[in-house]
Formats: structure tokens, sequence, C-alpha cells
């Protein structure tokens, strides 16, 4: 019956009542007015959109998908899936070869890694950053995250015996950033689990969890990576582990886009896949021990990433890093800081997203910390590069006090 | 984990229980389930017909600055109503005939608010009234989302820029003694609406918007800096989906985004809404708390529970979860001892403890006397 073709929706556009709040806290209609925002782009468009595809607006693609719409809704209303799953459905342009570059975040990596000062050195001359910016409209103004010459995973394989070694287990996704940009992380995590006397086994060949596709209209491949990523969870799980994560996003895409937007049935992972800092949490609540080094000393403004505030899991991260012993504390407002991922690369949202975050960034230089904390790596190059503070993500900061 | 006391829901009654527990030195954390009934916030506290020093004080502490007075607010559709205490950029005038000649101000293009309303309204009461819009350009569509100049957006604006609007509004007054202008100020910048009364020469009102209400989402955000100031779990965009309950007494509640992680806590407060806030669900066979599914007073009757003339009072307001006198709610019958409703979650059951803004602060203050009562007792045993 054409009604029912009319009015059901797979999300739940029925239930707004209109009441707009979800606009008041959209960051991007705070800056861009080309953007329809999220009532219009959401709900009000859904009911459009079912009638006649006519009515998709291709302004939708300025949507950050930091789901603030939906954290906000007091109907539970699914904004963000709205705008997503429409974009997926009805947008059908090709991707552009500067988005399609920006999205293969680990084929981009596994490419650079094995010349990674060369890469590295390039990419952060200015007429570099000069042609990117004439011929694929990659802003100028940005810093490009470093690539590092040797993997994580190339360095946890050195260790799988000594690892293997430790009574409990956990499987780590460390995503692209920790195995191609910053080994680093994924090796703190290692020392903290370890010190709680887990050992850390890499996945059976992960791949990039796909948000980058998902946003960059590549939703074909970002099917694809979810079915095999499913697929490679379900092995650790069946061999009863849970498997960690240290990037926010990563694990909100994994746990809700992958059946939410691309249709990849996940329910026999997903309640295994957690946050590193819950896990480590739950461990010490339950009366695990971390020693502490007794001269550490740091004041740290903690930024929740609206990903890991989607999650609703900020507060393990928050209650992780107050239990340090000479850690002073501060939790800045709840703001998005602009970058969402590729986004802010991209030379048409330069200026939003650096408005975006300015209210943060004047935050964090008002609070003046020793270092900002954060799961989220895309948070860390913005805020870094927007106000010059350093920017640890919390795992890192334990293994740091570790004694 | 674990915390003194676990409050579901975020609006008013809930953000004044956990202020107040926070005060006392308990641990407590606020689930909200998306943002709360305080974006729909008239600025007038309903029901608190006395001046409440605790109240005063709870407020002024997290920079919400009220005044009390007894008389009439105006409406957003120029009707009156009574009030007695209100946030300070909300006006309380003796009688109706506030002014002789006032001058109506809105900006071009911004729909939701209802000038031509309130001026019919104020010349029924004999007030002459004049409508003028002002045309600014940082609120023109190249610099806003054409369809969402709302009430927020501007308010944005307005707190870099009120003083251009104030130019303006010189510009347009002549002899009026009153200028009316739409409540967009004051959301980040709280001095905003003094100081426009400051810079004006005639008395300003701000008449209520369409939702949200910015004085509304202001109060929000400042009892929620609060609360976290004071080391308050502000749990924004989760919702509780479900207790364990044995023996009369909540043991943790699981919600949506921590599921396997429960919440623990001595005591529970709910506060979670009526009707509007979906703290109250209803079918076309009952009305039902969804949480807990705690024991609702309403009429079996389904053609009762409403008056088909939409403008009536309506039955179905009245309905909430029952309680005892220390707002113990019932569950099949017995109480939950440890377990606190509070808000509009209690409809009109308790009509001795107010309705709206007024139902929900003391509602919370009973509450929490009550469980540091208890945890006092608990103590000396």
């Amino acid at each position: 019956m054409k009604l029912q073709e009319y009015t059901t929706s797979k999300h739940n556009f029925e239930e707004c009542m209109k009441c707009t709040v979800c606009t008041a806290y959209c960051p991007v209609l705070q800056v861009n007015p080309l953007y329809p925002g999220p009532k219009q782009a959401g709900p009000d468009g859904e009911r459009l959109r079912l009638k006649d595809p006519y009515f998709f607006n291709y302004a939708l693609k300025y949507c950050l998908n930091c789901k603030r719409c939906e954290v906000a809704c007091p109907s539970g209303v699914k904004v963000a899936d709205l705008i997503q799953g429409a974009r997926i459905k009805y947008d059908h342009r090709p991707p552009k070869l500067r988005d399609q570059i920006l999205a293969s975040t680990d084929f981009m990596g596994s490419l650079a890694r094995p010349f990674a000062p060369i890469v590295n050195g390039v990419t952060g001359l200015g007429i570099t950053k000069t042609v990117l910016d004439a011929t694929l409209k990659i802003d100028h103004r940005r810093t490009f995250p470093k690539y590092s010459g040797r993997s994580f995973e190339g360095w946890l394989k050195r260790r799988t015996k000594e690892q293997a070694a430790f009574p409990e287990q956990v499987a780590y996704f460390h995503g692209c950033y920790v195995n191609y940009n910053y080994p680093q992380l994924g090796k703190d995590l290692v020392k903290v689990l370890n010190a709680l006397g887990i050992g850390v086994q890499l996945l059976e060949k992960e791949k990039c969890c796909g948000i980058a596709m998902i946003t960059n209209g590549m939703s074909a491949q970002a099917t694809k990576h979810a079915k095999h990523n499913v697929g490679v969870l379900a092995k650790a799980v069946e061999k009863g582990l849970k498997i960690v994560t240290t990037s926010s996003t990563c694990t909100l895409t994994m746990r809700d886009e992958y059946p939410n937007l691309l249709g990849v049935d996940n329910s026999a992972v997903r309640d295994s896949l957690l946050m590193a800092t819950r896990l480590i949490y739950e461990k010490l609540e339950k009366g695990a021990v971390l020693k502490f080094r007794a001269d550490y000393h740091k004041k740290i403004a903690y930024h929740t990433p609206c990903h890991l505030e989607k999650l609703g899991w900020g507060v393990f991260s928050e209650r992780l890093l107050k239990m340090i012993p000479g850690v002073e504390f501060t939790l800045l407002d709840s703001n998005c800081c602009g970058i969402s991922g590729t986004y802010g690369f991209k030379k048409e949202n330069y200026e939003a997203s650096q408005n975006i975050g300015a209210p943060l960034f004047e935050q964090i230089r008002a609070v003046n910390p020793d270092v900002v904390a954060c799961d989220c790596e895309t948070c860390k190059w913005q805020i870094e590069m927007s106000t010059g503070y350093p920017v640890m993500n919390p795992i890192s900061i334990l293994a740091e006090a570790l004694e | 984990m674990k915390f003194d006391s676990v409050i579901m829901g975020g609006g008013l009654a809930g953000m004044v229980a956990g202020i107040s527990l926070q005060q006392e030195g308990k641990s407590t954390a606020v689930i909200s389930t998306g943002q709360s009934c305080l974006h729909f916030f008239s600025g007038s506290f309903e029901s608190l017909a006395e001046p409440s020093p605790r109240v005063a004080e709870l407020f002024s502490q997290a920079g919400i600055r009220l005044h009390y007075q007894k008389g009439v607010r105006l409406m957003p559709l120029g009707s009156f109503q009574e009030s007695a205490l209100a946030l300070e950029d909300i006006d309380i005038f003796p009688t109706p005939q506030f002014s002789r000649r006032t001058l109506i101000v809105n900006f071009m293009g911004y729909h939701d608010f209802f000038s031509s309303f309130l001026a019919e309204g104020l010349e029924k009461q004999g007030i002459q009234c004049r409508i003028r819009f002002i045309n600014l350009p940082e609120l023109e569509p190249t610099e806003m989302a054409r369809g969402e100049m709302r009430p927020v957006q501007i308010a944005r604006t307005m707190d870099r820029i009120w003083e251009k609007a104030v130019q303006e509004i010189r510009l347009l007054l002549k002899d009026e003694d009153t200028v009316i202008l739409p409540q967009v100020f004051g959301l980040q910048d709280i001095s905003v609406p003094s100081r426009i009364r400051q810079a004006l020469p005639a008395r300003v009102v701000f008449a209520g918007t369409m939702p949200p209400s910015i004085p509304g989402i202001r109060t929000q955000m400042l009892l929620k800096k609060r609360y976290q100031l004071l080391g308050g779990t502000f749990l924004m965009g989760d919702e509780a989906v479900r207790a364990h309950i044995h023996d009369g007494v909540v043991h943790s509640i699981v919600t949506k985004n921590l599921d396997s992680h429960y919440l623990e806590g001595d005591s529970f407060i709910l506060a979670t809404g009526g009707l509007f806030s979906k703290g109250l669900k209803s079918n076309p066979f009952q009305i039902f708390e969804p949480v807990m599914g705690l024991d609702v007073e309403y009429a079996e009757d389904r053609n009762t529970w409403y008056n088909p003339s939409f403008a009536e009072k309506q039955p179905y307001m009245d309905y909430g979860v029952k309680t005892d006198e220390n707002l113990h709610p019932f569950l099949e019958g017995r109480s939950v001892t440890n377990l606190y409703a509070i808000g509009s979650l209690l409809g009109n059951t308790r009509p001795e403890l107010g309705s709206g803004a007024g139902l929900a602060i003391n509602s919370a203050f009973a509450a929490v006397d009550e469980i540091l009562r208890s945890a006092q007792h608990d103590k000396e045993d």
C-alpha cells in the first residue's frame, strides 16, 4: 500500500514532536547557513523523501555526523541515522577522488608507512599543502597526521609469546590510527593491560572500521569492511575474548553504525566490543589494582569526544583519570571540536570546522592544562593544531602514571 | 558503578535533587534521556507562592537570579497569568495594565514570536501598541540557515551584537513607556537582558517565543554546570530501561548505554517526568510507568481520560505514580522503600506539593530530606 511506503521509515522519524531541541545543539547549524539543520535534514526531510526522492537535499553532506542531535533529542529520534541513512540511500554521485583518498585510511596507511619519513616530510611542506589545496581541495591550513615507519601490528606480533603468557586475554581492535600513525598508543594500552595481568592479542586481520567511507559516500566499501570485521570479531568472541578499542569513533561505528546504517548484523559481537577504558574501570571496580607513581603531577583537562558522548561511556575515562593520584582534573564543557574525521580536512569545511571548535579551544586556553585528555585521534589533531596544547589518550596518561 | 543516590531524569526536579544531595556530600548520578523539559520553561516557577530561602540559595549558587513579587506575567499570546517567583528576566506586574503605550519589536524573518497576538491581548487591557521589525545583517539568510531562524540561533548572535539591536530599537522608540522584545537574549552571556534594560530609555519586557526557551536552556546549563562542579556525574543521552528490585528495595538500574554495567545505589530517585516527557506512557488499555512498572493512579475507563473539549482541563494531566507520605512509590501495592518519585511523574496525586516547577522543587526537597534523614538513621543504628 502506498500509504505504508509514505509513512514507514527504517528510522523512527514519526516520533519527532518538532520541539527543535536538536537544532539548539547542532554545531554546524551555528556556523554554516547552507546546512538545513538536523530537524529539516532528519525527520522533516524524511517525511518528504519517502514521498519522492526529489526532495533529497545535497546539503546534507554538511552534516558532521557528530550525533549531538541524537544525544539531545528528548523523544529518542535517530536524527543522525536519518541524515546519514538518507545520504546512503539517495546520494548516488560517485565520491570525488579527494574523498576516496581521505576515506581510505588503511589503504593510504599501508602505502605511506614504508616511506614514512619521506611522506611526513613532504606533507609538512608548504608547497605540498598548496598543491593539495589547489588540486584536491584539501585545505592548506591543515596539519597532516604523521605516519609511523613501523606498524603496531608488527610490534605486537613480535611479542605474541610474551603476551600469551598472561593468565587473562583480550583482543585489541587497534584501528588505522594506532597501526599507521601512532603505535605508541597501542603500546601504552599493552602496558596498562599487562599491569592488570591481561595479555593483548591481535585480531585475525582487522580492516578499517569504515566510518570515513560511510560519511564520504562509499557505503558499499564500508559494508564490505563491516562484514569482514564482524566476522573477525566473531572469531575472537568464539574464543571467549572481549575486544577492546582505544578509539571512540571506531567503537561507535562497529557497535551502532554497522547495524543501523549499513544493515550489517553485529548482534553476536556487539556486547563484547568495549572501549579499553570501560574494561579497565570494571577490572578496578572488581578489586584489581594499578600502582601509580608517587611523583606524578599533571593538570588535565578532559574533552569528551562526540562519539564517546553518544556511547555514553565518557564517565569511564573521566573516573580513571580522576583515580590517578596527583592529577588535577577539569571536565571541559560538552562541545564539538569541529574536525569530525575527514570533514575538517575538506577545503569547503575548514572555516566551519574551526568556528565550531572555537568555544572548546577558548575554554582549553582558559583552563591552561599541562595536557588535554581525549579518546579520539581526530579530536587530537584538531585540538593540537588549533590550541598548541598536547593531547593524550586517557590510556596513554594511565601508562605514563604507572609505576 | 556505585553511588549514594542514582537520579533518573535531568529536568528541574532531578537537578534540584542532585545538586542538594551533592551539597550534602553525597555522591550521585543523573541520567538524562535527551534534553529536559527546561527547554520549554516559561521562566516562572508555578505554584511556589511563598518566597523560599532554600530555593533562592540553590539557584543563586548556580548563578541563576530569581525575583519574587506577587502579580501577573505576560504570556506569549498576550494573555496574563498569575506568578510570584520567576527568573530575573521575566517581569511580574502588579496588574495587567503595566503600560500606557508599548512598542513591540521583532526581528525581520522571525516567525516564532507572536507580536500581533501580543498587541491584541495588550489592547484589551487598554495598552496602545505599535509593532515594528528590525533588520540586522547578522540575521540575514546568508548568515543563518533559512527556516531555522530559531531562538537559539538568534540568541547566539545577540550575545555578540545585542548593542546593535539596542541602537535600532532606540531609533524606533517614540513616546512609548515600554518595549516588548522576544526572549532571545542572554544564552551564554547571562548579563545581556539586564544590560539591555539599562541601555533603553523605556521599560523592557521580554515575552516568550516558541520553544526552545532561552531562559530555560540557560537555567538548564547553569544547573548542570553547578551539579558537575559539585562532583555529580551527569549521564547525558542515556536512559534508565529497567531496575533490579528485590523485596521492595531497588538494588541497581540498567541503562541503555551502560547495558551490563549496572548503576548501584543506596537510594534511587525517579524524576522522569509525566506523559510529555515519557516518564509515564499510555496505550489504549492502560497508563503505565515504563522503567519499573510502578503503580499509577488513573481512571480505569479510557473514555474518561480526556476531555473532548481540547482547551478544557484534561483529566490525564492529573494521573501519576502513587506514593506514600515519604514519596516512596508502590509496586504491585507494596511500597519501594529506597525509591522516591518526584516532579511531574506525580501528576496531581500530591496536590499539597503544588504543580509544575513548584511540584518539581518541593518534591525534590522532600525526597532529599527523607534520604538524608534515613541515612542519618542508618548511621545511628
